[in-house]
């Protein structure tokens, strides 16, 4: 099987709103970071592009066709697009080049969710019967979530803090990140509650914005002759739409995605997750079986900005930009989707050498 | 009762979201520009050509567009056609021309009505200009023209459409 390389990643920063900027315009700058990166013209120099966005966001039916005239498509190209964050678009583009059908692809994720209220938005993505006519949102679930982690005894509200605190302290090495600084876990606990037992604080901000990456066979990255992490595994798993016959305090999709990518077959150095709330790192770094030996979120993770349908390829790019920088040479990167982590994606990259 | 008689075939849910839509930078532009009676479009740094409506972007280079480039309001006919049937929520009545416009100076068109015209002599290459709404009417949008009507200069042939410089056309 083909050795798969990323060789590039951008990411903008978290905006609390995008002004007057459209989809194209927030992918542009993106696109061109990763182009200079490796040295190419535009999509053209890459055998397949595909995309990651959710139309819904920003109320605008087919919003994720306007990104192709960001690409530069004249003459035509082979593009796909997955109404997911981008980090699926990741896997697809893996198994595209797995088939043999491309060896290097081009994949961005986008989202303008300032554009409507986006946990009201997120409600219209449940079972259209019982729960989406209820409108429960988003947050209110993973309240749900919390509560049954607090009274099962798996977690703490204070355990919940020290994920805020690290990576607010995380972020501030991160230039994109639209919070950042030095907190205390006692000022953190005598916050208001915003939708018990969850604080404003344990809640991701939603951001606008975009990322962009490009990954290859190994050998095109030595073509290229661009510095690459090896991605050696990657999987996915989703469970039930419905909530009540899920195991709200694990991850089981989580673990089987992780086992399947062969997290345990070496030590995790550096690992991302997609954890919009706080409780949520908690149950990930579990299923994930982490160790003390790990960093997690060194980037601060969503937490402290969160690109909706580009944070899952966000998390992937910055494990992949650690490990070029010399500063791990293995790391987990995770990505989720759906309400209370319905739907795990995991990635394993690995320094070169 | 049976099944049949509890068939439920179908439920109501409405859904009701708010969204405060944004044109992009590049829209918004030429939107106040053209309030303003001015058309503006944008040239790409790489290949050169003009596109009006800008939406910020060459989708042929997939490069930003910039620049901007003020143009004339007469353009040239790439292609049209003649309404017969009415269409809804539309007021204007048919038969009536609707037409792929290239404006002087640009290289791709747009699509907007001719009118003031016998519909059955609009033509490939004939050449028209902008009829605006009064200027105390204008406002945010493309209808500040209200048609194009033909002008009297010679046809533009087919390869040069598209291809006319801000200055227009001498025949």
């Amino acid at each position: 099987m083909q050795e798969l390389a990323v060789v590039a990643f951008s990411q903008s920063d978290c905006l609390a709103r995008a002004g007057a900027a459209n989809e194209v315009e927030l992918i542009m700058p993106q696109l061109q970071a990763v182009y200079a990166q490796v040295g190419i013209r535009n999509a053209q120099d890459v055998d397949f592009v595909c995309s990651g966005s959710c139309d819904y966001l920003q109320g605008a039916a087919f919003a994720f066709v306007a990104g192709v005239d960001a690409l530069g498509a004249v003459p035509p190209i082979k593009e796909s697009h997955v109404e997911m964050d981008a980090a699926w678009a990741l896997y697809e583009a893996v198994l595209k080049i797995r088939m043999g059908q491309a060896e290097s692809a081009l994949l961005y994720g986008f989202s303008r969710s300032s554009s409507g209220d986006l946990p009201m938005v997120l409600s219209q993505q449940l079972d259209p019967y019982y729960l989406a006519p209820l409108w429960v949102d988003s947050i209110s679930l993973a309240a749900l979530q919390a509560r049954l982690l607090l009274e099962a005894g798996l977690a703490s509200e204070q355990d919940m803090a020290e994920v805020v605190v690290r990576s607010r302290r995380n972020a501030r090495d991160n230039p994109h990140a639209r919070l950042r600084g030095d907190l205390s876990i006692e000022a953190l606990l005598a916050e208001d509650m915003f939708v018990s037992p969850l604080r404003r604080a344990d809640c991701a901000p939603v951001a606008d914005g975009a990322a962009a990456m490009i990954i290859c066979t190994v050998a095109r990255a030595r073509e290229w002759g661009v510095p690459y992490a090896v991605l050696s595994g990657i999987d996915h798993r989703i469970e039930t739409h419905n909530l009540g016959m899920r195991d709200l305090t694990d991850s089981p999709s989580t673990r089987l995605a992780a086992r399947a990518a062969g997290v345990a077959e070496g030590p995790v150095e550096v690992a991302e997750l997609y954890a919009p709330f706080s409780h949520q790192e908690i149950i990930l770094a579990r299923a994930l079986e982490l160790g003390p030996d790990t960093r997690v979120n060194p980037s601060g993770g969503v937490l402290a900005g969160n690109l909706m349908m580009a944070s899952g390829l966000s998390r992937v790019g910055e494990v992949f930009r650690r490990i070029v920088a010399g500063d791990a040479r293995r790391g987990v990167a995770h990505a989720t989707s759906g309400p209370c982590l319905q739907h795990n994606l995991v990635a394993v990259l690995e320094s070169a050498s | 009762m049976s099944d049949a008689e509890h068939a439920v075939t179908g439920i109501e849910c409405p859904v009701y979201l708010q969204y405060h839509f944004t044109a992009g930078r590049a829209p918004a532009r030429f939107l106040t520009r053209i309030r303003e009676g001015v058309l503006t479009g944008q040239r790409c740094p790489r290949c050169s050509n003009v596109y009006i409506p800008p939406r910020g972007s060459c989708p042929a280079c997939g490069v930003p567009t910039e620049e901007e480039v003020v143009l004339p309001d007469k353009a040239t006919v790439q292609s049209f056609t003649v309404v017969a049937i009415p269409i809804p929520n539309n007021p204007i009545e048919p038969p009536f021309v609707v037409a792929n416009l290239v404006l002087d100076g640009a290289n791709i068109a747009f699509i907007h009505l001719i009118s003031e015209c016998d519909n059955s002599a609009v033509h490939i290459g004939q050449r028209v200009q902008a009829v605006w709404k009064p200027r105390e009417e204008w406002g945010y949008a493309m209808d500040n023209i209200r048609y194009f009507r033909p002008l009297d200069e010679p046809d533009v042939p087919v390869e040069q459409i598209g291809r006319l410089s801000v200055s227009g056309w001498e025949g």
